[in-house]
């Protein structure tokens, strides 16, 4: 079936999508959009987590054809041309990334927090981010990346 | 495989009337799960989330069957307290922005979050055909393991629930607090104006079940119009009968002893909490006392 979609700001279009693919994969095979990573396909790690019509979402969880005339932003519609946007800049000088991994879908989702409560207290950073799995910050620099963000904010 | 995106319900009716073979796709929390692991290739899916009517609720309360978990924590915590504590249990933000309690009935899975309080509020959950609308009252929605009450041709469109008469409470054994299906769960509802409590236990029988005899206990041994403070004998005794309402198996999440234990602990405490609610309300104040 053919899906059209607006992605980061952009009207798309995807042909030949298999009826029962989810939004991760049309993003990553067929629209050229890699930053959203599979990790888990089953709604556990939030490295795919994508904003559709303004709320993340696991992009895996999500049926291609649901995207269908939604608005869907990905962690590579954050940035403004080639300035980061704060909290991506903000993973960086906190050394919140590692291998990299979890980092789309953590940075989606705490763009999202900051969004909503311009200054989390801890407790609410931890629970923001209770969806997103990473194996090897321990996390601790990632509460830093999100207090450093908000901080600037 | 066809992808079916009906406009109205009126629409999605027809279309599951003549495809009993599509599967409804509401979050997809489920249903992409089994696609994504191949463990299910239907020949059609049949998305709800287009249907307007799906995603309102209105007063008294009918609550759209694809109103998100994150609107019932936002939106409606003051009027239904209980399912707003076990929506927000459920899964993480992102599991919660797309899950729905449609979703949590479709599955009907022994361990899904809102059955206990569901069937501890009198739930009535509304399924509609092209032949028609039923009215099913929870305690017999839920058939068996992953098997409701649905007709091949029916969907599940509202649940309605009375706005909370009482405190209610909502309590849940996982390995941590983000991100885990139900070792046990408990919900509890008081109805102080009809001198009656409903109980039920998840995630311990092969479906979410009421805990009868409990709640025939407390109706009998509590005074509801000049409430005292609650004797240990009544709390324990409560948890004993809750407890034996279950029956659960070993498996990989717990034993089935542990389940039996948790729930006695889980229903002392959360009736702890109600009744202290309760205490509250009518004498303008009052200590909160563990279980
Ligand atoms: C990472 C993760 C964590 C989770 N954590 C929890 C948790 O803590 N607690 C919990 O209870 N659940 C949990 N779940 C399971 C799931 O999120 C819930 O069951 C949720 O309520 C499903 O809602 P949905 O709208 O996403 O359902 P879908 O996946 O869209 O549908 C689920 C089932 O219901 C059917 N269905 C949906 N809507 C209708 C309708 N209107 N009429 C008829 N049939 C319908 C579908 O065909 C399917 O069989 C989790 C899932 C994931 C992936
Ligand atoms: S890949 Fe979607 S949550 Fe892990
Ligand atoms: S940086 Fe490697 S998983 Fe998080």
């Amino acid at each position: 079936m053919r899906v059209n979609v607006r992605v980061n700001g952009e009207q798309r279009q995807a042909d030949d999508v298999w009826e029962g693919e989810s939004l991760l994969f049309m993003l990553r095979e067929r629209l050229g959009l890699p930053g959203s990573k599979n990790a888990c396909e089953q709604g556990e790690c939030g490295s795919c987590t994508v904003y559709l019509d303004n709320v993340p979402v696991c992009a895996c969880l999500v049926a291609a054809g649901q995207a269908q005339d939604r608005e869907v932003r990905t962690v590579e519609g954050l940035a403004d041309g080639d300035a980061l946007d704060p909290v991506q800049e903000a993973f960086v000088e906190a050394g919140a990334v590692q291998c990299g991994f979890c980092t789309p879908g953590l940075v989606v989702a705490a763009h999202d927090l900051l969004d909503r409560v311009p200054s989390p207290s801890d407790p609410e950073i931890r629970e923001a981010l209770a969806g997103n799995l990473c194996r090897c910050t321990g996390y601790e620099k990632i509460l830093d990346a999100v207090r450093l963000a908000a901080s600037r904010r | 495989m066809d992808f079916l995106r009906p406009e109205t319900l009126a629409e999605a009716l027809e279309l599951k009337a003549s495809r009993p073979d599509a599967v409804p796709i509401a979050g997809g929390t489920d249903v992409m799960v089994e696609l994504n692991f191949d463990h299910r290739r239907p020949a059609a899916l049949l998305d709800l989330t287009r249907i307007a009517e799906l995603r309102e609720w209105t007063d008294g309360l009918r609550v759209g069957s694809g109103v998100p978990y994150v609107r019932i924590i936002d939106e409606l915590g003051s009027q239904l307290p209980g399912l707003a504590m076990a929506a927000r249990t459920v899964g993480s933000p992102q599991i919660r922005n797309r899950g729905t309690v449609g979703g949590n009935l479709g599955a009907a899975s022994p361990a899904g979050d809102t059955h206990p309080v569901l069937l501890a509020s009198d739930a009535v959950i509304e399924v509609a055909s092209v032949r028609g609308t039923r009215m099913i009252p929870a305690a017999d929605f839920y058939l068996g393991v992953k098997r409701n009450a649905l007709e091949p041709d029916e969907l599940i469109v509202a649940v309605h629930l009375a706005p909370a008469k009482g405190p209610q409470q909502f309590s849940k054994v996982g390995t941590r607090n983000a991100m885990v299906i139900a070792v046990c769960s408990f919900a509890i509802s008081l109805f102080p104006a009809e001198n009656r409590v409903g109980a039920a236990v998840g995630s311990a029988a092969p479906t979410p079940r009421r805990a009868h005899e409990a709640e025939e206990f407390l109706a009998s041994e509590l005074d509801f119009s000049s409430p005292q403070p609650l004797l240990d004998s009544v709390k324990r005794r409560f948890g004993e009968l809750v407890s034996e309402a279950a029956s659960p198996i070993d498996d990989v999440r717990g034993s089935a002893a542990y389940r039996k234990h948790a729930l006695a602990v889980m229903a002392r405490r959360t009736l702890g909490w109600a009744w202290q609610e309760l205490l509250s309300q009518k004498n303008g104040g009052g200590e909160r006392t563990c279980a």
